[in-house]
């Protein structure tokens, strides 16, 4: 069908396959996992963005060779918040049907501590850089009329931790931001999902030992995608998950500290 | 007359799933109608009664005009030429109608559909295989087109067919003059059998089609034989009353999943059990033998909030299995269907976006997070367009845009006439966007 290049238009499917999938930390093994798990025949086009051009060329090269959707890289910086408008407004030419957002770093409570700017630094793009691109996904999603947003939160958002709560903040901040932008879209067509993980074998995490319930980026993405078909708000992976931390919250302080990470 | 305000509002369709918003506008006149296309800028599309599973019938970010306060009709019971504004429902018409001696000439599953519906998909009824489809019994219909005019079409112009089948893609059908069939009563003669292999149904779906008007099977789709009730029935010619149920029943938004594998089962089984091995001559009135499931408001809601689809295709006289492969594979990964519906078609008609053609269809109902659906669709979607078939556009959700193209041959005809009358692509739903590719 001949269009004109505005009028290409992309659309979910019922089974929540998009066409156009835009990934903000495009080097995310999870975001990656998820972008696997929703292609089919309909995906026509994956954008990378992120900070770091090799990053992002070794993610686009692990994107399954067999689909025939169009990769591309952008350069995108999440602290650099005073760039989102324009970066946003330029993908949204053409309707935009899943952004994940997955950029986040965890660091080292320890250097956090000796070197707070290095703290900032952080909260900057896991928090700032979230409730930027956030705000203006959603703006552009809610005048397309549809339009889904992952965020990827974490457990350690939950409850304060001594050995990661800086980290844990930012995604503190992170979810509550997220939660309230899926009731700010309520009714708009537009789906906010909170992906909250638990400990997830990744690259991040490579020098850390296993915790409990620890998973992998397949997983964590079949999660998610069950959870965008069922349209959850909070997805919880393992499911797991959910109860261990519900049982966690209410554990006294004096003994949650002294709990082994 | 004040034009109505535009209200914000979240569309699916019978499937309830792919959400997506839209600006709703409800023309009361033709006039409306005209006035909105030619002074709002914007894409939009014509919505009855949401009858469609997927998206066909809803726009995000563009403009849908809601049909349904079009329902005015007139019926001359001496010809049995209905008039209608095309957001009449089937149920508003049989209603009326039928006391007075005079039947819709096709009726899908639902009477819960509107006029302008039934000619947009070119719907089809257990009497395809002798009366065609929908469109093939309208003698005229009345299109608002994209420069905002509308013009009365007669079945000698092209953009009469563009439009029967056309999804709504042409431009917005306001009214339309539909031949109806006489009736001395207002139920159906109907005769039972029930088959355990699928290939004894088959033949005797053969026979039995030069015999009776009506002839549908229901095939369990969750036994491994694959058994099955087929229905047959023909107008009853004596006088007799309409009756329709006094009262609907309703499922309540909230809802759980009901339809499950296990559930499935069980529905199936009874489903079977209910059927007699044969039986002739049982009086049905109209509603229990045409549609059954309307009894039950909102029955879609019975899949859960995430919703289901319906996976309807047509394959030749000579790909009969196709549909044990079908049943098979999709029983295969679990996907138990509660209702799954073989029909034998007739020979279709001119139109290029006409579903129906000689051979058969099969309807399967499934929850959309059966594990691998998705998947396994898309492979049986390369069957069915291997065999020489294709799928029904009322009923997609989720193909991709070549299984479109590549199973109607014509659909590059039928393109080029819709550009014809809409060069700005001023007329669009979420289900052609999805299946627009650039090439």
């Amino acid at each position: 069908m001949p269009h004109d290049r505005s009028e290409r238009i992309i659309l979910l499917n019922s089974f929540v396959q998009p066409q156009r999938v835009l990934v903000l930390g495009g080097g995310s093994e999870i975001a990656l996992e998820i972008v696997k798990q929703l292609a089919s025949p309909s995906l026509q086009e994956v954008i990378l963005a992120g900070p770091n051009p090799e990053s992002l060329g070794r993610a686009a090269a692990s994107l399954d060779s067999s689909s025939r959707a169009l990769i591309t890289c952008r350069d995108f910086d999440a602290a650099d918040t005073d760039s989102h408008d324009g970066f946003f407004a330029e993908l949204f030419k053409e309707p935009l049907d899943v952004v994940i957002l997955a950029f986040g770093v965890l660091g080292e409570q320890e250097a956090f501590e000796s070197d707070p700017r290095s703290a900032v630094r952080v909260a900057k793009i896991n928090y700032l850089g979230g409730l930027s691109a956030g705000l203006l996904v959603a703006d552009h999603m809610m005048e397309q009329g549809y339009g889904r947003i992952v965020v990827l939160s974490s457990v350690a958002g939950l409850r304060a931790r001594r050995s990661n709560f800086v980290y844990g903040s930012t995604k503190a901040g992170l979810d509550v931001f997220a939660q309230g932008l899926a009731d700010a879209t309520s009714g708009t067509g537009v789906l906010v999902h909170v992906v909250r993980p638990g400990f997830v074998r990744t690259r991040m995490t490579e020098h850390l030992s296993d915790k409990p319930l620890a998973t992998d980026p397949s997983r964590v993405a079949a999660d998610t995608v069950r959870g965008m078909k069922r349209g959850a708000h909070t997805i919880y992976s393992p499911p797991a998950v959910k109860y261990l931390m519900g049982a966690l919250r209410v554990v006294p302080r004096s003994v949650f500290r002294r709990l082994p990470d | 007359m004040m034009p109505a305000r535009p209200t914000p509002q979240l569309l699916t369709g019978w499937g309830a799933t792919s959400a997506t918003l839209a600006s709703v506008v409800r023309p009361t006149s033709d006039t409306a109608v005209m006035e909105h296309v030619a002074t709002s800028p914007g894409q939009c599309v014509a919505r009855g009664l949401g009858r469609s599973y997927g998206d066909a019938a809803q726009l995000a970010g563009g403009t849908v005009l809601d049909m349904t306060s079009l329902q005015a009709f007139s019926l001359d019971t001496d010809s049995g030429v209905l008039r209608c504004q095309a957001g009449a429902s089937l149920d508003a018409i049989i209603r009326a109608c039928v006391p007075r001696g005079w039947f819709v000439p096709v009726t899908p599953g639902t009477r819960f559909v509107t006029i302008g519906g039934a000619i947009a998909a070119d719907v089809h009824g257990k009497n395809h295989h002798g009366a065609g489809s929908f469109g093939q019994h309208v003698h005229r219909m009345q299109l608002v087109t994209a420069d905002g005019q509308s013009r009365w079409l007669t079945d000698s112009d092209q953009a009469f067919w563009a439009t029967v089948g056309g999804m709504g893609q042409t431009g917005v059908i306001t009214a339309a003059e539909v031949q109806m069939i006489p009736v001395r009563s207002g139920s159906v003669v109907v005769d039972t059998r029930s088959y355990r292999e699928l290939d004894d149904l088959a033949a005797a779906m053969i026979r039995a089609d030069a015999d009776y008007d009506y002839t549908v099977a229901w095939v369990d789709a969750t036994s491994r034989s694959l058994r099955s009730v087929l229905t047959l029935g023909n107008h009853h010619d004596q006088d007799g009353p309409l009756e329709f149920p006094r009262r609907m029943m309703t499922v309540p938004r909230w809802t759980p999943r009901v339809v499950n594998g296990a559930s499935a089962r069980v529905f199936n089984e009874l489903w079977y059990r209910k059927a007699p091995k044969r039986r002739d001559g049982q009086i049905m009135p109209l509603h229990s033998f045409f549609h059954p499931l309307d009894g039950v408001a909102d029955w879609n809601r019975l899949y859960g909030r995430s919703g289901f689809l319906q996976y309807q295709f047509v394959v030749p006289e000579s790909a009969f299995d196709v549909l044990p492969m079908v049943l098979h594979q999709l029983r295969g990964i679990g996907a138990a269907s509660a209702m799954t519906v073989l029909k034998r078609f007739g020979p279709g008609n001119r139109a290029p976006l006409s579903f129906p053609m000689a051979g058969w269809t099969l309807t399967v109902d499934v929850s959309v997070t059966t594990p691998g659906l998705s998947r396994a669709l898309s492979q049986l979607d390369s069957v069915v367009l291997a065999a020489g078939g294709r799928h029904y556009l009322a009923k997609d959700s989720r193909m991709a845009a070549e299984v479109l193209a590549a199973g109607y041959p014509e659909f590059g005809t039928w393109d080029k006439l819709r550009a014809e009358l809409d060069p700005e692509g001023r007329f669009r739903s979420d289900l052609f966007r999805r299946l627009s590719r650039e090439t």
